[in-house]
């Protein structure tokens, strides 16, 4: 079996005396589409925060491309391919939208894009998310379901091997999600892995090749989807006993 | 086409700053302009850290008086030629802008401004307890007698500060325009999406505070031999580090000229009242200025045209 893109091994993450997670073990294969979930506090932003650099965890290691990346700067990261959106979204408010894009080709995609027509491949990712006319409207403006695809689109500007989503859906409605998953398919099919953290099940279950669980810290569960949701610890972790 | 008419006006600018030397006699409109000039290299200087990178420095004064006190210094003790104190002292500050580099690991927004606040408040209390720099009562500096292709010494300061003026524009033009203003941009607007997108943010804050410090020292580095009398009220003086603050939010912070605009209006402003009212206005004058363009024009003298360019844009097309 081929190697994979991303292997979490032994990862601790302590703030002050709380456990935030505690010796969390996974991998990510290629072009995996993979689903984080978990209740609310169990340390699914804290591991994706470990694994893009956001925080840097004391015990165990974080390997990208077979490389120990434990220590490593986010910025640095990013250059290696990892990209993220975030859960609240964090637009360069003073930047036009296409602007937003041209930041992680200059930077994050420096060795991996052609200089010559960067506006014109800031453009083809726009349109992918449907902004192909609002190239030089200004972010700050946008609305929510807005800000999320552009925080999607910004990531994939990025040229990434592994894409982070952290819940680009949560708030939205029911069509706004469906218009989410569109984008974040159509990013899988550009061979990328993604890490899809949600906490709505049916854009989870629809999305996910492989689902794992997190409950305070601790990994509960990693399987096929439809293996977690029948497994008891994830009901109880979910439900209560 | 742009950098053309860039580079063409940067000759002009110095062309016509050494034709006047040459043509006017009253020593007057050089202290004049010179003063104008020390405003622009400041308000340049610091738009590049606040503007561009959105650090707000209120120790302004502090490099400034660090460039003044390095060349109090090092004139006293080895009287090197006036431009090798010159670079030394602007190397001096630039290494005070990257110690406040490192700050900004630890300090954001308001915070970090205290810091720098600090930081000159803590420069001036050395100087007042240094015997060596003057201390608290000042210090003399004498001004050479020669005056290299000039007529007297005050037209060479201000060919120089021209000089510094123009560089400065220049580097903040650059730094606006280029590939690292645009991670510069990415900084200030959000710093941990900037980080994850592949900016080495801390490297960027770590250039645009040192190039902020440098030019700050270059622009104090000539006060003591344009005053001939340096003591640390008027070297760390409030007026130096509120135009530094006020010169950039009256003419704009986002473009690099945005602060060139500020410093000419603003300065010829204060230059006027100093001579018509009184100098004594000059504080007022900034204080209802600045007051005036932040509750009316956020943006600036250039965010004012622009809304003006694009309300005449709508109604042509209309």
């Amino acid at each position: 079996m081929a190697e994979p893109v991303l292997k979490v091994t032994d990862l601790t993450k302590r703030f002050g005396g709380f456990v935030a997670l505690d010796t969390v073990n996974m991998e990510l294969n290629d072009k995996e589409r993979l689903g984080l979930i978990g209740p609310n506090g169990s340390g699914k932003t804290t591991l994706i925060n470990c694994i893009s650099g956001a925080l840097t965890n004391e015990e165990g290691t974080v390997n990208f491309n077979g490389e120990d990346i434990t220590q490593m700067k986010a910025h640095k990261r990013a250059h290696m391919g990892i990209s993220r959106s975030f859960q609240i979204p964090k637009p360069f408010g003073t930047m036009s939208i296409i602007e937003n894009l041209l930041v992680p080709m200059e930077y994050a995609a420096w060795d991996r894009v052609d200089h010559r027509n960067l506006r014109e491949q800031a453009m083809d990712i726009l349109e992918l998310v449907g902004f192909k006319d609002r190239a030089d409207e200004n972010s700050a403006s946008l609305t929510q379901v807005d800000m999320r695809k552009l925080e999607l689109a910004r990531a994939l500007a990025a040229k990434p091997k592994l894409l982070v989503s952290d819940e680009a859906m949560a708030g939205l409605s029911g069509s706004e999600v469906d218009e989410i998953l569109e984008i974040l398919f159509a990013l899988a099919e550009r061979s990328v892995a993604i890490i899809m953290i949600e906490h709505i099940m049916r854009a989870v279950m629809r999305f996910s090749e492989r689902i794992i669980v997190l409950d305070a810290g601790k990994k509960i569960a990693d399987g096929s989807p439809d293996e977690v949701v029948s497994n008891p610890d994830v009901e109880k972790a979910y439900l209560g006993e | 086409m742009k950098l053309d008419k860039f580079w063409i006006s940067v000759v002009v600018v110095l062309v016509a700053g050494f034709a006047f030397t040459k043509l006017v006699d009253n020593e007057f409109y050089f202290f004049a302009t010179y003063v104008v000039l020390q405003g622009l290299v400041m308000a340049v200087a610091w738009n590049i850290l606040g503007g561009f990178t959105g650090y707000v420095n209120f120790g302004s004064a502090g490099f400034f008086a660090l460039g003044a006190y390095t060349m109090v210094a090092l004139n006293k003790a080895f009287g090197l030629p006036l431009p090798v104190m010159v670079l030394i002292a602007g190397t001096l500050s630039g290494l005070l802008g990257l110690g406040v580099g490192y700050i900004s690991l630890r300090l954001k927004g308001v915070y970090f401004a205290i810091a720098t606040l600090a930081i000159a408040l803590v420069l001036e209390t050395v100087v007042n307890n240094s015997h060596y720099l003057g201390g608290a009562a000042g210090t003399y500096v004498i001004q050479p007698k020669e005056s290299f292709i000039f007529d007297n010494y005050i037209e060479l300061l201000f060919m120089f500060m021209l000089l510094i003026a123009v560089v400065a524009t220049a580097v903040s033009r650059y730094l606006s325009a280029s590939r690292l203003g645009m991670g510069l941009a990415a900084v200030r607007d959000d710093e941990v999406a900037a980080e994850c997108m592949g900016v080495p943010t801390l490297k960027l804050k770590l250039i645009s505070t040192t190039t902020m410090g440098i030019f700050m020292g270059l622009a104090g580095s000539l006060f003591p031999f344009f005053v001939t009398f340096v003591d640390p009220v008027s070297a760390f003086s409030l007026l130096i580090a509120v135009n530094s603050i006020a010169m950039p939010m009256i003419g704009g912070t986002a473009v690099w000229y945005g602060p060139v605009i500020g410093a000419l209006v603003l300065g010829v402003v204060q230059e006027t009242a100093t001579v018509t009212i009184s100098s004594e206005l000059n504080l007022l004058i900034v204080g209802v200025m600045l007051v005036g363009f932040i509750t009316m024009a956020p943006r600036g003298i250039v965010g004012l045209y622009e809304d003006y360019k694009a309300k005449r844009k709508g109604q042509n097309n209309g």
